[in-house]
């Protein structure tokens, strides 16, 4: 009986003990792991989503390819146990080929794939455990993962949901408030402030969906922030392991990464 | 911009903060289930200038506690524990209950599962101007959050966690005042658990918390005698715990466990629904129930088995072969148990009563009619009880001792002034000064071995009869909110005051953008004499191409009462201005409704305006909506309106208009009834009151509707129609519509049958139309008040209209029947109805002059807006009629100490010991009762009494006109003023 739980209090507490505009925990991984050019994992609160990325390389399959850009292939694999109800989810599932569509379409437009005609970019997104803000934990890691395996991004991309409970608008809700709230997953760019993704998981009048929309952007910039030292810590990790400055090799990439940094600081 | 942070949750904290768990559903899968729960530090104590907690402005409790009570001189705060608040509610919520409270959100999460309305009344505690209560979020602040151990229950948690906080509180509250130097220590105020949990209390001792026992608290209290009486009637065990359990009869029969009634339910083998008690007969009910058409019918107490008028009740149906009528008795509660005593009731195995009640019931099992059966069945358990404080009187004849000096506790009978209530006992220390008093009395438990519920002493209202007291006892009976308004409604009011006007029109002026001067036009209003807050005004003119503009102008509260404001959430808590017939409970404050808001004559004023072009034949050509600024040149009354609009002598533009207004609302009202309106009629009457100070009602009068009455009406309807159109147009999902539901056709069944079988005539309910249109024939020539009478019999048998959210409903239910029109709202009287104050906000935004606030885009936060709206309006409607009957009374009380009062009245009823009956001119409705044995024809609706000599007997039956003597004698036990009714002819029933 969700109805038995209040969303938000008179003391303006959530049902977890965050307040309206609290993202909860975010904790990023983005050690190697096995084979992958590279890895991230992520936890909002108790979501934890890990993506591995391979590529850019050669495709496997010859008429899949482009000859003018690099093909994205998303491949989202959910655990049976990651959510309440134990269910093995097949890769045909509707929801999963949805998340994966969701996740390539963000992504389209912001890998700078014509670097690399008629090569591939495989992004494997597994889902460990879900408690809300599926959609923008795959977006987070996707964009770390891809910052790590060195493939040229115009820019971040940081995803966060949001909901309205009465005239409030809530950040970032755990599963319990959005089983309850009308609720959009928002990706944005933030440097050009963009956003390349906006989906709306339930009805949401147009007049509060311009404010929950606002209040999500600026929560992308927080979490930007998040990201950004993240991959500021694994860089200093790699160039300390190195044991000395840029040089060439893994490098290339962490220059780019660092001048992101720059850019973004702008804001 | 907000500021938007990432809440940071240690590692180390993962065993708190984290909980994975799994949950078997209904349908038997496993599920498992995520939580967390993120620790603060910045959760406040509350307490006035706490040099830890920065953010105190907002702090309630007063820093040095509170000082009045005897047992702890340094000062205290008191920290009650769950079921302190479940318990004794009403000692929480008593003005003479004053010290500052901290409230445990573990605590209130616990009153939330327990009870609903014990919650609600609960945050309407913390919400009180004269009360301190400061909520703390005891489970989100890292030092008081507690998780559940293996093994431990749930309730043994929250036990745990409430001590956790009362010694944070004493601990924080010594961190935070260390001794200063040089200056002598100051003692410090204590937090003190109160709880009456004896194995907590023994545990929080243990652990050096003060604790203590409600009562001991209240003992040692300022007003021990007042408040004490406040205490719930403490559970049996605790009452004479020498009293063996198996001494006491058992009276009732047991409820079946929940989880049995549940899925009995589910099965179809029992059956869920509301209890409602009869009114006539104290030992029948009935509880309405999807599964059968007919409600199904409980005989006898134990059947009944404690349920109370509104209990949530599930009941067991009894076979076939039982089925019965319902009595044709009327069986009064104060006559057959007038002997019963108040203290022993419980013990006695088989006493006088009992046998009495039983001498009843056989005597009628062996008459009850055997046409009209209908299933009978016994309640096995209550799903959820809807007791509340009920307005009573104290018995005097169950008290012990009535000297008014005596301050011992007695066990008396409080006897509700609701019929369907049963009386109550309780228990108190003021009994023989609450005589002759309305008291205020809460129903606490029913115990199996108890033959009546126990309850306490909430508090006295007045003395009975008093006006003060009959209106207060009249407002609570039907829950209606009359506190004064509070300083933070009355800061939403705009600070000019009274000064406030309409600015002059410019461009930068925001109340002009957007709005229509229609200053210029010939607006006026008409409405019953004294009307102060006047909602709407009219107009109407030719227009060159031979059609006829005609607008209407609603007060424009909108542009005043803004969403989710102080005042606008008490507006919708009260859902309604009520009116009786001396006061009126306003709705908004009435700086707006008697001021600002209405549309006086010769001031300008903010409206929103519903403009349509007419053809003469009042088809519509087109409408809009544009909210406006208006000067109305007169406000009429419904006589003034009538006058001007006959006056052969006048021809000035507002008499023109009012003609033509007229004209077109007599167009009007002739469409609607060709497709199948009802005019229905209610008994309706108007109390004069003669003057101010005295109000003694010199005269009761039927009311008569002039032409203009339903000139104004006609446009109102109007006005309602077209808005709903516009605003289901444009938020198909969320539009505060009105609807009316055909009746279901078994409402009519017994009416349909007493017109054939005594008058011979037919009511055909296959739709509205046919409804009015049989209505109409249903006239008897030499009695123009008959066809009066069975509209008013019909008006019974009609569900209520209600408002609803129009995404929350089939497209095909938006209908309402009473009005045949297809979709209808409430638009024109914002003023005094909170869905009206919707509807503005709604078309405001369909027109595109404001954005609509965000609360009305959701579907379920208007349903739940709309669901307490439309009790508040049903309750207005009866505390409104009650106070009209309050008022007959007392008029009646007058008349017959001056003169006989004999009236003209319709049977409308027959019982076999009596007769009911409906005295129109008065509006009020009557019992006859016979004492000797007459003879009674259920199936045709007779009774039949013999002539003294006995040769001849006299027939009375429903529908004949016959005349009664109408007195107002003093119930001698509850000092109250009862209305009896005895025939004077056909026959003359006194001697009988
Ligand atoms: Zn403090």
């Amino acid at each position: 009986m969700s109805s038995r739980i209040e969303i938000l209090n008179d003391g303006g507490y959530r049902s977890d003990g965050r307040r309206q505009y609290e993202l909860r925990d975010i904790t990023i991984d983005m050690t190697p792991q096995g084979s992958a050019d590279g890895c991230a994992s992520i936890a909002h609160g108790l979501t934890q989503v890990s993506v591995s990325v391979f590529g850019p390389r050669e495709a496997k399959q010859r008429s899949q390819t482009l000859h003018d850009r690099a093909v994205l292939n998303v491949e989202v694999n959910v655990l049976p146990f990651s959510t309440g109800e134990r269910r093995r989810r097949g890769r045909a599932d509707r929801r999963i080929l949805e998340l994966a569509a969701s996740i390539k379409a963000t992504f389209e437009p912001v890998v700078q794939t014509t670097l690399y005609p008629r090569a591939q970019i495989d992004i494997f997104v597994s889902v460990q455990q879900q408690d809300g803000g599926l959609l923008p934990a795959c977006i987070n890691g996707t964009t770390l993962a891809l910052a790590a395996a060195g493939v040229p991004l115009l820019d971040f991309v940081c995803a966060v949901s949001a909901g309205v409970h009465g005239a409030a608008a809530l950040l970032d809700l755990s599963a319990l408030e959005e089983g309850d709230l009308p609720h959009a997953a928002v990706a944005v760019l933030p440097r050009t402030k963009k956003v390349t993704l906006a989906a709306l998981e339930t009805r949401l009048h147009v007049d509060r969906f311009a404010e929950v929309f606002r209040l999500a952007c600026d929560a992308g910039q927080t979490i930007h922030a998040e990201m950004r030292r993240a991959v500021r810590t694994r860089t200093q990790e790699l160039v300390a392991a190195m044991g000395a400055g840029p040089r060439a090799g893994p490098g290339e990439h962490v220059d780019r990464d660092v001048a992101m940094d720059d850019d973004a600081a702008d804001y | 911009m907000v500021e938007i942070t990432i809440r940071k949750r240690p590692r180390t904290e993962a065993v708190v903060t984290q909980r994975k768990f799994f949950k078997k559903t209904a349908r038997g899968k496993v599920i498992k289930v995520l939580r967390e729960r993120y620790l603060r530090d910045d959760v406040t104590c509350g307490i006035e200038g706490c040099r830890v907690c920065s953010e105190s402005s907002d702090a309630t409790l007063p820093s040095s506690g509170s000082l009045d009570h005897s047992s702890y001189p340094d000062g205290h705060f008191v920290l009650p524990d769950t079921n302190v608040f479940l318990a004794q509610m009403d000692l929480m919520e008593s003005p003479l209950f004053s010290p500052p409270i901290i409230l445990l959100q573990t605590v209130m999460e616990e009153v939330r599962h327990r009870s609903l309305p014990l919650y609600n009344r609960l945050k309407a505690l913390v919400k009180a101007d004269d009360k301190q209560i400061w909520v703390f979020y005891n489970e989100y602040r890292s030092e008081t959050a507690v998780i559940r151990e293996e093994g431990e229950t749930p309730n043994d948690r929250n036990d745990r966690g409430i001590r956790k906080a009362t010694s944070w509180y004493n601990s924080h509250i010594s961190i935070t005042r260390p001794p200063v130097k040089g200056q002598p220590n100051r003692p410090l105020p204590t937090v003190v658990l109160l709880t009456d949990d004896v194995a907590n209390r023994q545990k929080a001792e243990k652990e050096g918390i003060a604790c203590i026992s409600v009562r001991k608290y209240v003992e040692a209290s300022k007003d021990s005698g007042k408040l004490s009486d406040l205490l719930s009637a403490p559970g049996s065990d605790n009452i004479e715990p020498t009293r063996a359990a198996g001494a006491r009869q058992v009276l009732y029969p047991d409820y079946l466990p929940m989880s049995t009634l549940i899925a009995g339910v589910k099965a179809g083998q029992l059956h869920q629904g509301h209890f409602n008690a009869n009114q006539y007969n104290y030992l029948e009910g009935n509880v309405p129930v999807s599964a059968f058409e007919k409600p199904i019918l409980l005989i006898g107490r134990e059947n009944m088995n404690r349920a109370v008028q509104g209990d949530v009740v599930v009941v067991e149906v009894f076979d076939p072969k039982e089925w019965k009528a319902p009595a044709d008795e009327v069986v009064d509660q104060e006559t057959t148990l007038k002997n019963d005593d108040a203290d022993d009731s419980e013990e006695e195995v088989e006493d006088e009563e009992g046998i009495t009640e039983r001498k009843v019931m056989q005597s009628e099992a062996s008459i009850r009619s055997l046409s009209a059966k209908q299933p009978t069945g016994r309640i096995v358990g209550i799903i959820k009880r809807n007791w509340r404080s009920y307005v009573c009187h104290i018995e005097s004849t169950s008290l012990m001792s009535s000297n008014p000096t005596s301050l011992s506790q007695q066990t008396v009978f409080a006897t509700p002034v609701s019929r369907l209530l049963p009386r109550i006992r309780m228990r108190t220390r003021q009994a023989p000064t609450l005589l002759g008093q309305k008291i205020l009395v809460t129903i606490d438990r029913w115990d199996a071995t108890s033959r009546y519920p126990d309850g306490h002493f909430v508090r006295a209202l007045g003395r009975a009869e008093s006006k003060e007291a009959e209106q207060e006892s009249l407002l609570l009976e039907y829950d209606v909110p009359y506190r004064p308004f509070g300083k933070a409604i009355l800061d939403c009011l705009p600070s000019e005051g009274d000064a406030w006007v309409v600015p002059p029109k410019a461009d930068a002026v925001p109340e002009w953008k957007d709005r229509e001067d229609l200053r210029g036009l010939i607006i006026c209003s008409i409405d019953p004499p004294g009307c102060q807050d006047i909602d709407d005004a009219l107009h109407a003119r030719p227009l060159p191409n031979g059609n006829i503009e005609a607008g209407v102008h609603i007060a424009d509260v909108s542009h005043f009462v803004h969403p989710d404001t102080p005042m606008d959430n008490e507006a919708a808590a009260r859902g309604s201005t009520v009116y009786l017939v001396d006061k009126r409970i306003d709705m908004l404050p009435s700086l707006l409704g008697t001021n600002l808001c209405s549309l006086r004559p010769h001031v300008e004023r903010l409206a929103f305006s519903v403009i349509w072009e007419l053809t003469p034949e009042a088809d519509i050509v087109n409408v809009r909506f544009t909210k406006s600024v208006i000067a109305s040149k007169s406000a009429f009354t419904y006589d003034e309106a009538q006058v001007r609009k006959d006056d052969p002598n006048l021809n000035d533009d507002l008499t023109k208009s009012i003609r033509l207004l007229n004209s077109l609302a007599q167009k009007l009202k002739a469409g609607r009834m060709a497709a199948g309106a009802l005019n229905l009629a209610s008994p309706e009457v108007k109390i004069h009151l003669d003057s101010a100070e005295s109000s003694d009602p010199i005269d009761v009068e039927q009311k008569v509707l002039k032409e203009t009455n339903s000139l104004v009406e006609e446009f109102m309807l109007l006005a309602n129609i077209s808005v709903a159109q516009k605003i289901q147009e444009t938020f198909p999902q969320t539009a505060v519509l009105r609807r009316h539901l055909p009746p279901p056709p078994t409402n009519f069944e017994k009416l349909k049958d007493i017109l054939q079988k005594r008058k011979g005539m037919t009511l055909d309910v296959s739709s509205s139309g046919a409804l009015a249109a049989s209505l109409d024939q249903c006239v008897d020539l030499e009695e123009p008040a008959f066809n009066t009478l069975v509209r008013i019999m019909t008006t019974r048998c009609m569900l209520s209209a209600e408002y609803f959210c129009s995404g929350s409903v089939a497209r095909d239910t938006f209908g309402h029947y009473g009005l045949a029109s297809p979709i209808y709202t409430h638009f024109t009287s914002p003023i005094r109805r909170y869905a009206d104050v919707l509807a503005h906000r709604q078309l405001a935004a369909a027109i595109n002059f404001s954005p609509l606030h965000a609360t009305l885009h959701s579907k379920s936060h208007i349903e739940r807006v709309l669901e307490i709206v439309n009790r508040r309006h049903r309750m207005a409607q009866m505390a409104g009629r009650a106070s009209v009957e309050f008022y007959v009374g007392l008029a009646l009380k007058s008349r017959s100490e001056k003169e006989t009062v004999i009236e003209d009245a319709f049977v409308i009823r027959t019982f076999r010991n009596g007769l009911g009956v409906f005295v129109s001119k008065l509006g009020i409705e009557g019992l006859v009762m016979f004492k000797r044995e007459i003879q009674f024809d259920a199936d045709n609706y007779t009774i039949s009494v013999p002539s003294a000599s006995g040769a001849e007997s006299t027939t009375i039956a429903v529908f004949d006109k016959v005349r009664v003597q109408i007195e107002v004698e003093k119930d001698k036990n509850t000092q109250r003023g009862k209305v009896k009714m005895t025939l004077v002819s056909p026959i003359d029933s006194r001697a009988l």
